[in-house]
Formats: structure tokens, C-alpha cells, sequence
């Protein structure tokens, strides 16, 4: 089963000033978003694996939207996560498989390598209400300066028989890091934590 | 005359493909392109406030620029258009009405000759506020399918000392667009209304 999408929407976001400081290079961060049909809607189905299927299908999708946007090559990728808000007539567990069985591999191929945990949230809702993305280090968990996030919402999205997938993707941490912790460039990247 | 100081720019696509009619052959596509600026007369009544407008059009080129390369880099495409402004609660609504020129001169300097009024909406609001922009038919105001609108807003603007400016455009009508009414196919023109 291929996705039934009604609508993607992808959004960038440049940061040029935080705290009157300029940055530069701006940070930037994408986040991707599918408006689809809820196959299960309505009803409880035991097996999951078409959402599964389509999971693999938006990780390709939605990972090559954010890249495309942001205008890199696939190596200038530095964090990445994903989310799901599922309308009325879902279930919570619909959006777990689409994000979790199948969704990772075809993303990492989109931003190369993607060693870490693709960090993620999910919730019930409805048509203006906002999710939030959650953002980590692509290649490795711990680097402190990227854990960060992003909004998106849609004021006619996810509709009761709807779910709204988003992938986010970064070429960039926060605007003025200075918590510690490991940083990007000292990053092993191999284990997906260090 | 005051510094163009940008903090924020944001794109956002939408590309819709159905809305639970006939899927489109070509999918109509929507973008916004936000610039979020420090608001140089917030906190005080100026009364001279105009020079301000002509320093925020090379803002205006940019921001419009950037929308058409978000919407797939070619004017000839683009359809329908918009702008609002969003003021920070330490302006006033008089402010928001700077981005007229600006934002309209930009948009019909990157579109060719585009005949019809450029439809807007303003409003003082604070971080997280929604702005529904107006769209309509770039060369004939009166083409039913093509209005439109799009809602916009960032999580973290305006502060109450900022500005967010608003462009938007459409590549086509809406997409189940059969509500009757003055076609796109059968415009004059030249009045900028039919």
C-alpha cells in the first residue's frame, strides 16, 4: 500500500540574530510534512505493516524534501528528527508504525551515514495544532549543541482520518550553543552516541 | 534612516495534491516567505515613519526572490499573490502598513507586469499569532478560483519589538476549484480586475 498523500508542505527556517548577536552562517533547519489518508481509521486493525510500508515510503520523501530545501548535499546533514500527530479517528499506535519499523533506513540514506537514534515524538490532534519535532545529532546523540526542535502545524491538518508525518532535518546546531558537552566537530560518529 | 536588522526568514510549500476530490495533474502549489526584522519605531509615536519603506525594499526583492526559487525558480508559474504584516505588541498597526510598497513593488518587479492589486491583511499580534493572507489572481482580481488564502506564523516571532512581513503566491486555483465565477482562461487583463 502506497501513501494516499493529500498535501506536503515543507518549511525552512533561517536564523540570522539571537540575543542581538548576528550569526553567521545563518543556522537553518527543514521540516518536511505528509498529509495522508489513515488507512485504519475507524476501526482497530491488528496488523500494522501497511503503515509500516508507508513509513519506508515518507522516510525517503520527506528526508529528500528537507535536503532539497535546504539546498545541501547530503553530507552537510547534521541532525534530523521525526514526528507524527494522528487525527481522531487513528490511533496513537498508528504513528509508531510509521516512524519506528521501517522509517529510519530510508531517511539515512537521504542525509548520509545517520549513525544516531533518529530522535522522535508522536500525539493525537487535530486540524492548527502544533507538533513539535525533536532534533538530535544525526551521527551522534550525544553532541549537546544540536538538541534543539521544531514546530510545525497546519491549520487544515491531520482531519479525523488523517495523519500528518513530519521529518525535520538541520545543516546547523542552535544559534549560540554554550552548555558544553561533546561538540559537532570533536563527534566520533560511529557508535551513534559519541 | 533605520537599519534593516533581520533576526528570522522562514519559507514555507505547500503542495496540494487532492482534498478528498479528483487528485490534481498538476498539484496546486502555495508558499510564504516570513522575514521577521527589529521594528525601528517600537516603544515611542513617530510621526515620520515613510523613509523606512524605501530601505526595506531590497528586503522585499530578497524575500520575493527567495519564494519563487522555494516554488521551483520560475516566475512564469506563479499565479496568485499576497502579503500581510504581523507587529510586535511594542508598535502599532500604522507600522505593519510600511510593508505596502515594499512588499508590493517587489513581488510585481520578480512576476513581470502583474495588473491587480496585491491583497493584504495586518494585524498586531505576539510570537506564536496566526496571519491568514489574502490571495488572489495576480493580473485579474476577480478570478473566482484563485482566491485563496494561506495561514502563516512562527513559533518565536514577533517579539514586541519586531516586525514579521509576509509575501505570499499561488501557482494555480484551488484545487477543487468549482465554484463558477470569471475563469483565469477568460481574463482581459487589463484593468487588474477582470
Amino acid at each position: 500500500m502506497s501513501a494516499d498523500i493529500r498535501k506536503i508542505a515543507v518549511w525552512v527556517e533561517e536564523t540570522h540574530q539571537e540575543a542581538g548577536r548576528t550569526i553567521s552562517p545563518a543556522t537553518r533547519k527543514a521540516v518536511a510534512v505528509a498529509v495522508i489518508a489513515n488507512p485504519f481509521a475507524g476501526k482497530y486493525v491488528e496488523d500494522l505493516s501497511p503503515l509500516m510500508e508507508i513509513g519506508a515510503e515518507l522516510g525517503e520523501t520527506l528526508g529528500k524534501r528537507c535536503v532539497e530545501a535546504l539546498g545541501i548535499t547530503a553530507e552537510r546533514a547534521q541532525s534530523y528528527g521525526k514526528a507524527a500527530m494522528v487525527g481522531e479517528n487513528g490511533e496513537l499506535e498508528h504513528a509508531a508504525a510509521l516512524l519506528h519499523p521501517k522509517m529510519g533506513a530510508p531517511l539515512r540514506k537521504e542525509v548520509e551515514k545517520g549513525a544516531a537514534l533518529v530522535p522522535s515524538s508522536k500525539k493525537m490532534g487535530g486540524p492548527g495544532q502544533d507538533l513539535d519535532v525533536p532534533l538530535g545529532h544525526k551521527d551522534a546523540a550525544y553532541v549537546r549543541s544540536h538538541f534543539d526542535g521544531v514546530e510545525v502545524r497546519l491549520n487544515d491538518a491531520p482531519r479525523a482520518n488523517e495523519i500528518l508525518v513530519a521529518i525535520a532535518v538541520t545543516d546547523s546546531g542552535r544559534p549560540l550553543p554554550r552548555v558544553g558537552g561533546l561538540t559537532h566537530t570533536d563527534a566520533e560518529g560511529k557508535d551513534g552516541l559519541r | 534612516m533605520p537599519d534593516v536588522v533581520v533576526r528570522k526568514i522562514a519559507t514555507v510549500i505547500e503542495e496540494v495534491f487532492h482534498e478528498g476530490g479528483p487528485r490534481a495533474n498538476v498539484p496546486q502549489k502555495r508558499g510564504a516567505v516570513v522575514a521577521v526584522i527589529s521594528n525601528p519605531y517600537a516603544g515611542a509615536y513617530v510621526e515620520d515613519i515613510q523613509p523606512f519603506m524605501e530601505d526595506l525594499k531590497p528586503l522585499g526583492l530578497e524575500m520575493a526572490q527567495k519564494l519563487i526559487d522555494a516554488l521551483g525558480g520560475d516566475a512564469s508559474v506563479i499565479e496568485g499573490y499576497g502579503k500581510g504584516s504581523i507587529v510586535g505588541t511594542a508598535g502599532e498597526l500604522e507600522h505593519g502598513a510600511l510593508w505596502h510598497a515594499p512588499g508590493g513593488y517587489a513581488m510585481r518587479e520578480l512576476l513581470g507586469d502583474a495588473k491587480a492589486i496585491v491583497p493584504s491583511t495586518k494585524k498586531v499580534g505576539a510570537a506564536g499569532v496566526r496571519l491568514d493572507v489574502p490571495i488572489t489572481h495576480i493580473n485579474a482580481s476577480y478570478v473566482r478560483g484563485h482566491f485563496d488564502a494561506m495561514e502563516v506564523g512562527m513559533n518565536d516571532a514577533p517579539r514586541a519589538n519586531e516586525l514579521a512581513f509576509v509575501l505570499v503566491m499561488s501557482t494555480g486555483a484551488r484545487v477543487h476549484d468549482r465554484a463558477g465565477g470569471l475563469s483565469a482562461n477568460d481574463i482581459k487583463g487589463e484593468d487588474g480586475l477582470r
